[in-house]
């Protein structure tokens, strides 16, 4: 194990973890916002991912179906949100994870339906399929760090949105006291809405980004949605900066583990065992460090509003 | 009362219906619909081990996979060593071989579950509302990811259990048996769950739902009542799991998989929350779902979608709810 290793497993920790981000920031919003536990927020990856691929295989340009993976998520969560969401609002936590989870039979069975079983084809896109050297140290890939560009810049724009736009200032007034930002006279209908979309374009982005490096098929939201469910938990549900934190967090705890464990159980096992207990161990490392910090803070590392 | 003894009258005509199963199946010489029966008393099972931590006590576990897949492990596990004869552990000095007697395996499923369930729920339980949903759902995980990454019981692949494990010198193997076992244990469940619910502690529970703060202000503490409940909860649907893998003769990380968990919940939401036979009839409800639309299209998920959003949004009290009404003095 060499330095140079270390060094491109953390990279990819970070390209994880900020892909992550992408899922959680919507989730943790909506919650934050709405207080809406949102099990669909995985079929949105998977609509993202979906769009990107069709548009990409149609016109060729895998950039043309970035921003078709946006609209598209965008469009489908406004539906969602309109149609069934927002009669979800005032019931329990209880019925909203049924009706979601509800959402996710029918998403998934409709685009089964629609594309078949199998896996649709999504390439990088030329410009970024070459590695780049970094530090004359090693070659990584350069999608990757695309990833990692790409979720620094929403970090960021959401950071302005909420913190220095009127809209970021409605969508905190909505958090804290949402009868009286609705009295003093904000659409608070249209408001859920918009937040909502503006989720489901990340996930969607999210998707489609993942989609071209994994494959692009029915289910492929569902892991990714419980891993940001674990990333906000952690992060302190309905706190951007928690998920921001939260995500690195999952993302680096989990790739560090599948790769240093292993290593680490072999100093004192003998390799077989090692290697087994090692892989077992570091599936589980990311939910063992939400159940320690639960206990530890049982509103999570950042608890939000207040 | 009125409302009751329609319930009532609904719960004594599902018992009925459950016992003429046999007897119908094999007038129209379909025996297969004895396995199908078997499967519904099995999930109903696991269902009305949840529906008392959810329904009576409120506590919205999203992790109950985990126990359903723990039981059926369990029987896994020991059915394997039994056939294979290979020795489980040592244990000071005593060695501990497989079995394939149930009646060796159930005691052992409810052990390790309660022991499970006491620990999941000792750090759940200090959490509240959506944080509960997520800590039990992270719990299942770790054991359903543990389950897939542990090569010794195949991973990934599952676990075959070759043989029907033994019950009292009974053939097993033989549907209608294997059904009255399952329906007798689903029966003596149901009656000791709806003693519990008139007990001092079930009153203690579902008032730990209603208000904590007015239970504990009687002197009596909130967190030991809900994680009895969550541990008998846990305990029930781990013996579900235990004869599900005997009824599949197989198990594998999907019975520990969220979507589990899921399932389970629908079985008590379609049926209705809190109802005795509720686990009942969304289970029975689920499987006809399952193997009618699953015949006709293989998209049955979507209209089973639309079936749940439809429960969630518009008939609240799920189907008992529909035919008995609302709860009197909720």
């Amino acid at each position: 194990m060499t330095a140079i290793l270390l060094f491109e497993q953390l990279l990819n920790g970070l390209q994880f973890g900020m892909m992550l981000f992408l899922m959680s920031a919507g989730l943790t919003l909506v919650f934050g916002v709405m207080g809406l536990i949102n099990l669909a927020h995985g079929v949105l990856y998977m609509v993202g991912a979906f769009a990107c691929a069709i548009i990409a295989g149609l016109t060729g340009s895998f950039w043309l179906g970035l921003l078709a993976s946006l609209i598209v998520a965008a469009m489908a969560g406004a539906l969602i949100e309109v149609g069934v969401i927002r009669k979800l609002y005032q019931r329990d936590h209880l019925d909203q994870v049924l009706a979601t989870y509800a959402l996710i039979l029918i998403f998934s069975g409709a685009t089964r339906w629609l594309f078949g079983a199998f896996p649709l084809y999504l390439d990088v896109p030329q410009i970024l399929s070459t590695p780049v050297n970094l530090f004359g140290l090693l070659d990584y890939s350069s999608y990757r760090l695309f990833i990692i560009g790409i979720g620094i810049t929403v970090a960021l724009g959401l950071y302005f949105l909420i913190a220095k736009t009127r809209l970021g200032m409605r969508i905190r007034a909505g958090a804290s006291d949402r009868e009286m930002i609705a009295a003093l006279g904000v659409d608070i209908r249209t408001l859920y809405t918009l937040v909502f979309a503006l989720g489901a374009a990340l996930a969607g982005l999210a998707g489609a980004l993942l989609g071209a490096v994994q494959s692009v098929e029915v289910g492929m939201g569902d892991s990714v949605l419980i891993l940001a469910f674990v990333v906000i938990v952690i992060g302190g549900i309905g706190s951007i900066k928690g998920a921001f934190i939260g995500a690195l967090l999952v993302g680096l705890v989990d790739t560090m583990g599948r790769f240093l464990l292993p290593y680490l159980f072999a100093l004192v096992l003998p390799p077989d065992t090692a290697a087994s207990i090692g892989g077992a161990l570091s599936s589980v490392a990311i939910y063992i460090l939400m159940a320690v910090i639960l206990i530890v803070k049982p509103k999570g590392l950042i608890a939000a509003n207040g | 009362m009125g409302n009751l003894t329609i319930e009532y009258k609904l719960n004594i005509s599902i018992v009925l219906l459950l016992l003429a199963i046999p007897a119908i199946a094999l007038m129209l010489d379909e025996p297969f619909y004895i396995t199908l029966a078997t499967k519904v008393v099995i999930l109903a099972l696991a269902g009305v081990g949840l529906n008392l931590a959810l329904g009576l006590g409120g506590l919205i576990s999203f992790g109950h996979a985990a126990f359903f897949g723990i039981g059926g492990y369990i029987a896994g596990i020991l059915a394997s060593h039994s056939l294979n004869a290979e020795l489980m552990f040592t244990l000071a000095g005593t060695e501990f071989d497989g079995t394939t007697n149930m009646l060796v395996i159930w005691p052992l499923a409810l052990l390790v579950s309660a022991l499970v369930a006491v620990f999941i729920g000792y750090f759940s339980l200090r959490t509240k509302g959506v944080y509960f949903i997520m800590i039990t759902l992270a719990f299942a995980q770790m054991i359903y990811y543990f389950a897939i990454a542990w090569p010794a019981y195949g991973g990934e692949d599952g676990l075959s259990i070759y043989v029907r494990n033994q019950f009292m010198g009974l053939n097993t193997l033989d549907p209608m048996i294997f059904y009255g076992i399952c329906f007798t244990l689903l029966m003596s469940v149901l009656l000791l769950v709806s003693k519990l619910k008139n007990s001092h502690f079930g009153s203690a529970l579902q008032a730990a739902r209603q208000n904590e703060q007015r239970l504990a202000a009687v002197g009596i503490r909130p967190f030991g009542i809900k994680l009895t409940a969550f541990v008998i909860s846990a305990m029930i649907t781990a013996l579900a799991g235990a004869l599900f893998a005997d009824l599949n003769r197989f198990v594998s990380p999907d019975m520990l998989s969220w979507h589990t968990s899921g399932e389970i919940m629908i079985f008590v939401i379609l049926g209705g929350v809190g109802r005795l036979f509720g686990p009942v009839v969304g289970a029975g409800l689920f499987i006809l779902f399952e193997y009618y639309l699953g015949g006709l299209t293989e998209h049955w998920a979507l209209f089973l979608g639309l079936v749940l959003l439809a429960v969630v949004l518009f008939a609240r009290g799920g189907l008992v709810g529909l035919i008995a009404g609302e709860v009197k003095h909720d």
